[in-house]
C-alpha cells in the first residue's frame, strides 16, 4: 500500500520508511512563519532560556495584523519585534513598508512557499501554501516558540481525504464558490485533523491564485493542511524567486484514503457563506435583495491581482451604491503596485472604492473598516465568525470577489451572473 | 494526573475563537482581565466569567475552539480556573493550544446532550472515563497518553521544552 501526500512528507521528515496515520512523528520545519503575533512568540521563547533562535534563515516574519500600528500597544509590539529581528540575525522580515503586505501572500511572492517543504506558522491560514506543494500547517504561540528554540515540531500522522475536480467553472463561478460548496458539504468540521488532497483535472486548469484560494480555505472544515500536487504552473511561478532547495513529493497513486470525494464544476453556481458559520451556505440567488451597509475585497483568500481584476471588470464605469462603503484591500504591496500598473486601482477608486494599505485590518476586526452594530457587510474573506469584524452586533457573508463587487454596485446581495 | 470534579457548563456546537475570547481583547496581558471577556459572545453567556466558579468545567458540542491559532482562547478560560473542556470534537490547532499551556481538553461524542448545565461531572483524565454524579451516567473520551500527557504533566510545552534543555 502507498502514502498519502502527508504520509510519504512526514516520512521522509522523520527519517522513517513509511508511518501510518495516527502516528506520532517529530520533524524540523523548513520554514516557520509568523507575523505580529512575533511578539508574543519573543516573551515566550525568551521566558524558555535560551539565547538563540535555532536558525534565523529559517524563520520568516511578516507584519501584517495591525499594520501601520492604529495604537501605542500595537506600535510598542512591532518595536519589540524590530529589536529582536536585529539581535538575532532574522534575514526574512518584512516590515510595515511597500515589500510586505498579508503574510500569506508575501511568503509565497517572495519564494517560501515551496514543494516538498514542511512549513509551520503561528496562524491558522498557513495552510495556505498546500497550492505549492507544501505541508503547511497553522500552530500557536507556545508552540512557534518551540519550534524557534529547537527546531522541531511533532505531528500526528493525518488521515487523508482526497478530492477530485473535474470541469471548468460556468461564468460567475470561481474557486472561492468551489471550496464554499465543498465545505457547506463537509461541515465546518468535516475534515477535522485531517490532510486534505485536491486532485483532477479541473485543478491542473486553475491558476495558482485560485490553488492558493482553496489551500487557504481548509482551515475552516478544520484540515491540517491541504495539498495540491506541484506541475509545470508550479514550477514556472516559483523557477525565479525560490529562495531555497525543494523536491516534488507526490503521494503514491495506490495511497488509501479515507474518503474521495467528486465534484463537477460546471454543475457549479455562485454561492454564499451566510452568518455566522461557514458552512452556512446558500446559493447566492437566494439571498439577492440582502441590503449591505460594507463590502470588503482582499485578504490572505481572495486579495491578488486576479481578484481585484475581476471586481474592476464589474465596477469598470459604474459607481458603488450609494450608502454602501466598498474597501478593497490589495494583499501586497506587489499587488497593488501591479493593480496601479495595470490601471485597476484607478477603476476601483473611479468606482468609489477606498483602497486600504496591504494588511489583515478589517477582516479580523483590528482596524480600516470595522463594522457598526446592526450593518451587513459582504466579504472576500474566510470567516464569517460572530463579531469577527470587531463587532457582534454585525453580519458577515463571504463569497467571490465577482459577487461581492456586483452586490456593492447594487447595494443588496446580487448574483454576478446578472452584471457581468 | 489528577481527577476533576466540577459544576458543567454546557454549550452547543461551533464555539469558535471569537465566541470564547473576542479579536478586541488580544492585546490584553493581564490574567485576569483575560479571564473576564471569556465565553463574552456566546449568546445568553455575556456574564459566564462572573457566573463560573473555579474548578468548573466547560461541556460542548461539535467543532470547539474553531478558527484562529490565538491561544488567549485556552487561556481565558484556564485564568478563569476553569478545569478543563470536554466537547463533542475538538477543533486541531484548539487541541494543541490547550495541550500546550497544560489545560485539560477531552473528545467524548455525544456528551454535550447527556450533560446539563449545573450537572456535577468527575473527569479521569488518563482513563478518559467521564462520570454524570447527577445522573450517575458515565461516559469514556479520549484519554491522555503519551507525549500529550507528558507535556501536560509538566504544566505546557514551554514547560516541558525548559525541562528538556535543563536534562
Amino acid at each position: 500500500m502507498g502514502m498519502t501526500f502527508a504520509e510519504k512528507i512526514l516520512a521522509k521528515k522523520a527519517g522513517l520508511l513509511k508511518v501510518k496515520p495516527g502516528d506520532v512523528v517529530t520533524v524540523e520545519p523548513d520554514r516557520a512563519l509568523s507575523h505580529d503575533n512575533a511578539a508574543a512568540i519573543i516573551k515566550l521563547f525568551k521566558s524558555i532560556g535560551l539565547e538563540k533562535v535555532w536558525n534565523p534563515k529559517k524563520i520568516v516574519i511578516v507584519l501584517d495584523h495591525a499594520v501601520p500600528a492604529p495604537t501605542d500597544k500595537h506600535a510598542d509590539n512591532h518595536k519589540q519585534i524590530r529589536r529582536f529581528v536585529a539581535e538575532q540575525g532574522i534575514e526574512y522580515f518584512y516590515d510595515v513598508n511597500s515589500d510586505g503586505g498579508v503574510c500569506h501572500q508575501v511568503f509565497c511572492e517572495e519564494g517560501f512557499a515551496l514543494p516538498g517543504h514542511v512549513i509551520v506558522g503561528s496562524d491558522s491560514h498557513t495552510c495556505t501554501y498546500g497550492a505549492f506543494g507544501a505541508f503547511a500547517t497553522g500552530i500557536g504561540r507556545s508552540e512557534m516558540a518551540g519550534v524557534w528554540a529547537l527546531g522541531e515540531i511533532w505531528f500526528r500522522v493525518p488521515e487523508s481525504i482526497k478530492i477530485d475536480l473535474e470541469g471548468v467553472f460556468p461564468e460567475g463561478v470561481y474557486a472561492k464558490d468551489l471550496i464554499l460548496r465543498i465545505i457547506g458539504d463537509l461541515g465546518a468540521d468535516g475534515a477535522d485533523y485531517k490532510s486534505v488532497e485536491f486532485s483532477g483535472s479541473a485543478i491542473r486548469n486553475m491558476s495558482i491564485s485560485e490553488r492558493m484560494t482553496l489551500c487557504n480555505m481548509v482551515i475552516e472544515m478544520g484540515a491540517k493542511n491541504g495539498f495540491i500536487e506541484p506541475d509545470e504552473k508550479t514550477l514556472s511561478y516559483i523557477e525565479d524567486i525560490a529562495k531555497s532547495e525543494f523536491e516534488v513529493i507526490k503521494p503514491d497513486e495506490d495511497a488509501s484514503y479515507e474518503r474521495i470525494l467528486r465534484y463537477n464544476l460546471s454543475k457549479l453556481e455562485p454561492l454564499i457563506a451566510k452568518p455566522h458559520n461557514i458552512d452556512n451556505v446558500s446559493p447566492v440567488k437566494d439571498l439577492e435583495g440582502v441590503k449591505i451597509d460594507q463590502a470588503l475585497i482582499g485578504t490572505c483568500t481572495n486579495g491578488r491581482l486576479d481578484d481585484l481584476k475581476i471586481a474592476a471588470s464589474i465596477l469598470k464605469g459604474n459607481k458603488v451604491a450609494k450608502g454602501v462603503r466598498l474597501i478593497v484591500i490589495p494583499a501586497s504591496w506587489k499587488v497593488y503596485k501591479e493593480a496601479i500598473k495595470e490601471r485597476i486601482i484607478e477603476i476601483l477608486i473611479e468606482s468609489g472604492a477606498i483602497i486600504a494599505p496591504p494588511g489583515c485590518g478589517p477582516c479580523m476586526g483590528n482596524h480600516l473598516g470595522v463594522l457598526a452594530s446592526g450593518e451587513v457587510c459582504i466579504s472576500t474573506a474566510n470567516r464569517n465568525f460572530k463579531g469577527r469584524m470587531g463587532n457582534p452586533e454585525s453580519q458577515i457573508y463571504l463569497a467571490s470577489p465577482a459577487t461581492v463587487a456586483a452586490s456593492a454596485l447594487k447595494g443588496v446581495i446580487t448574483d454576478p451572473r446578472e452584471v457581468l | 494526573m489528577a481527577v476533576l470534579r466540577g459544576r458543567a457548563w454546557v454549550f452547543g456546537d461551533n464555539i469558535d475563537t471569537d465566541l470564547i475570547y473576542h479579536g478586541k481583547y488580544l492585546p490584553l496581558t493581564d490574567p485576569s482581565e483575560m479571564a473576564k471577556h471569556a465565553m463574552e459572545y456566546v449568546p445568553g453567556m455575556e456574564d459566564f466569567s462572573k457566573r463560573v466558579k473555579p474548578g468548573d468545567i466547560v461541556v460542548a458540542g461539535r467543532n470547539f475552539g474553531s478558527g484562529s491559532s490565538r491561544e488567549h482562547a485556552v487561556l481565558c478560560l484556564k485564568y478563569l480556573g476553569i478545569s478543563g473542556v470536554i466537547a463533542e470534537s475538538i477543533s486541531r490547532i484548539y487541541y494543541r493550544n490547550a495541550i500546550n499551556n497544560g489545560f485539560l481538553v477531552l473528545e467524548c461524542p455525544g456528551i454535550s446532550k447527556k450533560v446539563k448545565t449545573g450537572d456535577e461531572i468527575e473527569v479521569e483524565p488518563e482513563t478518559g472515563r467521564i462520570r454524570n454524579l447527577s445522573t450517575g451516567e458515565e461516559f469514556q473520551a479520549n484519554p491522555i497518553s503519551g507525549l500529550e500527557k507528558e507535556i501536560m504533566e509538566k504544566g505546557g510545552l514551554i514547560e516541558y521544552i525548559q525541562s528538556l534543555i535543563e536534562r
